[in-house]
């Protein structure tokens, strides 16, 4: 079949199996957009406010699905819009596609209107990169980008298409769709060699990241779990892979994590991490990180063993794949004494739970948990909200939390909730903070357009909350710029937008509120007022160790 | 800090010298000198590198190199399993007091005159880095005009290739 490139695109885009993509038009991907239009039954555009959030709604759309995220821009403007969008997605290892018009490849080089040299500027936050500059390559470039960006450890690919390959023409053939690579075991006489450690700890963790979401490797951690009695924790990006009231399972480790799961890993003699990247945020002091543990790693992306911390067995190779050979060399065993140890510390943790009534963030959360389904998908920025997201919402269904935990993107969540909207089919939620909301908020026009079914919290506080708290903390309260004195009325701003919301200063009005916004057809804005010096705790001070972890916040102001 | 001798063979793509050296500037490595040319097949491109560095870092830096779609393996050599040699091209002011001295030396180092006047002689040196160095430093005590050297090439001293190195 002789078709141009702009409709080989679309046509390699659905013989891929996408069905839904996100993006903006402009003068270098007319092309493409008009082909879109002519096959606009079988592949979704949705038109966002803004490229920032179509890469952001690609990658919730990604998260949500485990499928691969497609985000279209025209050149210039529209390819640089998308770069924060492919840096989240990149840091938390999210599969996705992203395309690109650009000028004419006559006119390369030559600083055209709207020309920038997207490959160049996407090069270190990408897997991989083309420049299409022949039309008989394009349909095999996007295939392979599609296998690049779901094989081993996912991530985005941007292809940079010129004007007149959209236009060019050439034969096209229907290809199926292309598989990811084939995952492996990691080597036979490494398993062995962990087994050996495993089965001699008396003290294991495990400790999970995004990693195990993305090898669907729950049932087989759980059996490992249950099988030396190990205690779970797991990185902000392993939130949601199992489910919180997991009877092992003790939350998120880290920065501000739960308190018994950062103290069960500082006292653990051995940890078992799958999927993880041991950020500077989960260890803090690397000196002075689980000292007395023996370290296990098992990873896909072999340059992640032994890039931070030192390990005593590092496995490259699929983590559920390694599980399955693992776990039959693994000997039963009980953990008496470590378990008792372990529940002191959730005794502890107890203690320090914040258990005032009124309109706090751990109350907010909580009544956001009544409202969640099964397979409800929680978005967040980035910031206190997101911290208590990760604390205190209840999470049942792997997939189900989408937050960017390695690029830290404020104004990430909305564009995301969107795209999870898409993804699951489902009302979606954002919780957000007035701070991060204010970055990306014309995306309510796009939520709007498509009455997308969406819960947005605003945990509104006034201030740049996070930053605040650093301040607070670490700067003699000096509050440089985080106190915002905004006159923004976020229900009359979601009227003017089409939407609609309300205010809640109380647990019963939240709780009130949060039905309404529930039982909603489109979009709709909570707007939840939170004091400004709450704080999100615990929290290790940053490059320190769990000596010097804050609990309480009376023994610090 | 160490020196590290890569050869990295990569799809001879256009940009792919950029992946590359992409990687040694995230990872703040400085380049002491680099050589890229097609290889016995057209299809891949072998660049060497020199570079100093420490060993965990030089071992992150190998790791992700293999990552890019374009690198194909990697070899690293040291001076006892491998045959490392770079060339030099150096003009020295041909001035009569010293034409002697320049000559005898050149002569030791077996470098090649490969160009003469009244104004300057010039030399091509093939060699290891060290005995190029030795040879500039001996040159130092004359005028010199102008040097040029190349990056290393280096080849192991066995009858495997790179391309039968296996990803880690």
């Amino acid at each position: 079949m002789l078709l141009s490139g702009a409709d080989i695109l679309v046509k390699t885009l659905i013989e891929q199996g996408c069905d839904t993509v996100f993006g903006y038009p402009g003068g270098q991907i007319l092309n493409v957009y008009d082909s879109l239009y002519t096959h606009e039954k079988e592949i979704k555009h949705i038109l966002t406010a803004h490229e920032q959030g179509a890469a952001h709604a690609a990658d919730g759309y990604a998260r949500t699905t485990g499928k691969v995220g497609v985000v279209i821009s025209t050149s210039g403007p529209g390819a640089t819009n998308l770069v924060t969008g492919i840096a989240t997605a990149y840091l938390d290892s999210i599969p996705l596609v992203a395309i690109c018009g650009n000028v004419s490849t006559t006119q390369i080089g030559s600083d055209s209107f709207q020309e920038i040299d997207i490959t160049g500027v996407t090069l270190p936050i990408t897997k991989h990169n083309y420049f299409v500059s022949d039309v008989t390559e394009l349909a095999d470039t996007i295939r392979e980008a599609f296998k690049l960006a779901k094989s081993g450890r996912p991530g985005p690919v941007l292809i940079d298409v010129p004007k007149d390959v959209q236009t060019a023409k050439c034969e096209y053939t229907e290809e199926s769709p292309v598989q990811p690579e084939t995952p492996s075991p990691a080597k036979a006489s490494r398993i062995e060699e962990a087994a050996e450690f495993i089965n001699k700890a008396e003290r294991p963790f495990i400790y999970f990241g995004g990693g195990l979401i993305t090898a669907n490797a729950k049932e087989e951690m759980l059996s490992l779990s249950e099988k030396i009695d190990a205690p779970i924790g797991c990185s902000l990006m392993g939130l949601s892979g199992v489910p919180t009231d997991h009877p092992k399972f003790l939350g998120m480790q880290g920065m501000h994590g739960h308190f018994a799961s950062s103290m069960a890993m500082h006292n653990a003699d051995l940890i078992v991490s799958l999927g993880v990247r041991f950020n500077d945020r989960v260890t803090g002091n690397r000196e002075k990180f689980a000292t007395g543990a023996k370290i296990i790693h098992i990873d896909v992306d072999g340059s992640e063993l032994s890039k931070t911390v030192k390990e005593v067995c590092s496995l490259r190779g699929d983590v559920k794949l390694t599980l399955q050979k693992l776990l039959p060399l693994i000997k039963e065993s009980q953990k008496n004494e470590w378990a008792e140890k372990v529940d002191s510390f959730r005794r502890e943790e107890e203690n320090h739970l914040d258990k005032r009534e009124s309109l706090t963030p751990r109350n907010a959360i909580n009544t956001l948990n009544k409202y969640l389904g099964e397979n409800t998908a929680v978005c967040t920025d980035v910031g206190q909200h997101q911290m208590w997201s990760a604390q205190y919402l209840k999470f049942r269904t792997p997939r189900r939390f989408v937050s960017s935990g390695g690029l830290g993107t404020m104004g990430f969540g909305f564009g995301a909730a969107i795209g999870a909207a898409f993804g699951t089919e489902e009302r979606s939620v954002l919780v957000t903070g007035d701070g991060s909301f204010g970055m990306c908020l014309q995306e309510l026009a796009t939520a709007v357009t498509y009455n997308v079914p969406l819960v947005i919290l605003i945990m509104n506080n006034g201030v740049l909350g996070m930053v605040r708290q650093w301040q607070t903390l670490f700067y003699n309260k000096h509050y440089s710029n985080t106190v915002l004195g905004r006159k923004t009325d976020f229900p009359a701003l979601a009227r003017a937008f089409g939407a609609d919301g309300e205010k809640a200063e109380t647990v019963e009005e939240l709780d009130n509120a949060l039905a309404r916004a529930f039982k909603s057809d489109g979009p709709y804005i909570v707007d939840c007022r939170i004091d400004k010096d709450e704080f999100v705790l615990p929290m290790l001070p940053p490059g320190g160790s769990m000596d010097d972890i804050i609990v309480e916040l009376e023994a610090e102001q | 800090m160490n020196r590290y001798t890569i050869a990295v063979l990569v799809k001879n793509h256009f940009g792919v010298l950029n992946r590359v050296t992409s990687m040694f500037r995230r990872r703040q490595f400085n380049i002491n000198a680099l050589t890229v040319s097609e290889t016995e097949t057209s299809e891949f491109s072998r660049i060497t590198v020199v570079f100093s560095g420490e060993k965990e870092a030089k071992e992150q830096l190998i790791n992700q190199l293999y990552k890019l779609p374009d690198v194909c393996s990697i070899k690293e050599f040291t001076e006892d399993n491998s045959v490392n040699c770079e060339m030099l091209l150096i003009k020295m002011k041909n001035q009569a007091e010293y034409r002697e001295d320049i000559r005898n030396a050149a002569e030791a180092f077996g470098a090649v005159t490969v160009d003469y006047s009244k104004e300057y002689i010039m030399y091509r040196l093939s060699d290891t880095t060290r005995r190029i160095d030795d040879f500039i430093n001996l040159m130092r005590d004359y005028t010199i005009l102008e040097i040029c050297r190349t990056g290393s090439v280096s080849l192991e001293k066995a009858s495997t290739t790179i391309r039968q190195v296996i990803n880690l």
